[in-house]
């Protein structure tokens, strides 16, 4: 068990420097010179030789990116071309909202999924069924962006139920912070929503058909309990496989999310760097978003071996 | 006959035929816009943010730009999109899943690169790439394609690792034959129909990435008539003029409806082992 865990642990090493690898070198597989392409068309010769110096280009490839990969190792992602301040504070100052909208997220999109999830394969072939499929094909097609402005457009604009835009910090208070974060996190979990109740749905039905959901609710077992402790628990692994796999969709989404409604997280911090050609500031966020996709994945998989004890840890 | 086996398909196949249907329309709309649509770039200042009505079918944009029209061209790049990026990925992601699974000296390295690139959020890396690269619709479907093909790379690789032992891809190789038609002429037949599926979800997704970028002001350049771009163009005026942010809105939800039920028709038609586990 600890040897698996450990072995897993390794694994994270070849992950990360292949992000290392190809987010250093995308800089660098642009034609012409780095430098000059994040100084931009109108930059002044100046300009293009202080990035230059400022990101290090001047020196050999190789001292660059071990230099940059130490930097990172240690914490160190560089600093914005734009405001001159460190990428990590800025991450650091950002992280707030995009972690609460992370996180409510995936709190609104795993249990509705689960329960309509539940519910379609407990009713397999019912009007319910349908919906629930109907649903999660509809709900996988339409963009965050969509999503989001319908609902701001009824709930915020027109029945003026909640707020258009914007966030508020967990220090102001409980309400307002969750406040503001409904619409944001029902929009960009849509999509997780459709994803998570497919594979419950799909994983349900194989458990229910097995002989000892038969035997238990032959011998009496009510419903509810069979549903959960029964067929649930050992439906769990190809669940919580997909939810690891969103978290991907997830955190391209959170990007998006953010510019609909305002939010001053990490994804506004890179939209606003697109524009300024912030290139430290994109590299730094993603390989951030990148670790944070291998640790969670990381966790789920050492989940695994405590859900389901018959994986083996070879 | 012809007649009752068509019938018989739409009966067994529906979600088959209802996105195929509603592709092929949205593909004629493409194709023939300049006979159905206006000038998607005309511009009236007199006529900003107008309703629906006989003259603008769906109301002008901030601009005075008819809606309607720049609508049905939005339809070309999204479409252009998703059909490239998904012959781009397949194209090259399956080369290298061949290569993967056969040669495991290559298999090892592959594979940890393509781990590496599913750990970028795909958004990220596209606009990273389009930072760097410039935005145009050439650099656009490259920074999509890119993170698709670890996607590729790994089902082709799943099944090559799952025939290679078969008797009749043993008794290819004990014949002599070479390895570049063993893997063309044996092995690759059985990655078609997984593939044929896997390219229409990459298509839906191309589809909807390509309008994220365009949205976040990081994918196709603003002048194209695109539903991103139309979108982000118009998202101060929600509340005035909600047809400039609904109209392409919905026609992209539609595509990519229409794409992703003609993916799950296809799955269950030529995957039926798949099919019974989704």
């Amino acid at each position: 068990m600890l040897s698996y865990i450990a072995r897993r642990l390794l694994g994270v090493i070849p992950v990360m420097l292949v992000v290392g690898i190809f987010v250093f070198s995308l800089l660098h597989l642009a034609p012409g010179d780095p430098a000059a392409i994040i100084a931009g068309d109108n930059a002044t010769e100046a300009n293009v030789a202080r990035i230059r110096a400022s990101l290090g280009l001047d020196r050999p490839l190789l001292e660059q990116f071990a230099s940059w990969g130490w930097a990172t190792l240690r914490g160190d992602l560089g600093v914005s071309m734009f405001s001159n301040i460190a990428v990590t504070t800025l991450v650091q100052q950002r992280v707030g909202p995009t972690v609460s909208l992370a996180l409510a997220t995936m709190l609104v999109a795993i249990s509705i999924a689960i329960t309509l999830g539940i519910l379609a394969a407990w009713k397999a072939g019912s009007l319910l069924d349908r919906a629930v499929m109907g649903l999660a094909v509809t709900g996988f097609s339409v963009p965050v962006f969509v999503v989001g402005y319908i609902l701001v457009y009824f709930l915020a604009l027109q029945w003026r139920l909640l707020p258009v835009q914007g966030y508020m910090p967990l220090s102001e208070g409980l309400w307002p912070w969750l406040r503001h974060l409904i619409l944001p996190s029902f929009a960009l979990g849509l999509a997780y929503v459709a994803l998570i109740a497919r594979i419950t749905r799909a994983s349900m039905l194989e458990v229910l058909a097995e002989d000892y959901i038969r035997t238990a609710s032959a011998k009496g077992v009510a419903t509810m309990p069979m549903l959960l402790r029964h067929a649930l628990k050992n439906a769990a692994v190809p669940i919580i496989t997909v939810i690891g796999i969103g978290v991907a969709l997830l955190m391209s989404g959170v990007v998006i999310t953010e510019s609909v409604f305002n939010i001053p997280g990490v994804g506004r911090l890179v939209v606003d760097a697109i524009q300024r050609r912030d290139y430290p500031i994109i590299q730094g966020v993603m390989v951030v978003f990148a670790a944070v996709y291998v640790l969670i994945n990381l966790v789920i998989d050492i989940l695994y071996s405590f859900i389901d004890p018959r994986i083996r840890y070879s | 006959m012809v007649h009752a086996n068509a019938a018989d398909f739409i009966r067994r196949h529906p979600t088959i035929v209802a996105g195929a249907g509603l592709l092929f329309l949205i593909a004629l709309a493409a194709i023939f816009a300049p006979l159905i649509a206006g000038d998607p770039l005309a511009f009236e200042p007199i006529n900003r943010l107008r309703g629906p009505s006989a003259d603008f079918w769906l109301g002008t944009d901030s601009l005075g730009r008819d809606v309607y029209s720049r609508m049905v061209y939005g339809a070309r790049i999204s479409l252009l999109v998703g059909l490239t990026v998904a012959i781009i990925a397949v194209l090259s992601g399956s080369i290298v899943g061949l290569l993967a699974g056969y040669f495991e000296r290559v298999d090892a390295v592959v594979m940890r690169l393509m781990d590496g690139i599913m750990a970028i959020p795909s958004i990220l890396l596209a606009i990273a790439l389009v930072a760097l690269l410039g935005a145009s619709v050439k650099v656009v479907i490259i920074a999509i394609a890119i993170p698709e093909i670890p996607r590729v790379t790994r089902l082709v690789r799943a099944v090559v690792l799952s025939v290679r032992g078969l008797p009749f891809v043993e008794a290819a190789r004990s014949n002599g034959t070479r390895v570049a038609k063993l893997l063309r002429r044996h092995i690759l037949p059985s990655t078609i129909a997984p593939l044929i599926v896997q390219a229409t979800y990459i298509c839906a997704s191309a589809i909807l990435t390509e309008a994220g970028l365009s949205f976040l002001g990081a994918g196709t350049p603003p002048e194209f008539p695109t539903w991103g771009n139309m979108i982000a163009s118009s998202r101060l005026y929600l509340q005035l003029a909600p047809w400039t942010i609904f109209a392409p809105g919905i026609c992209l939800a539609l595509v990519v409806l229409a794409v992703n039920l003609l993916g799950d028709g296809l799955r269950d038609r030529l995957d039926p082992r798949i099919a019974r586990r989704m």
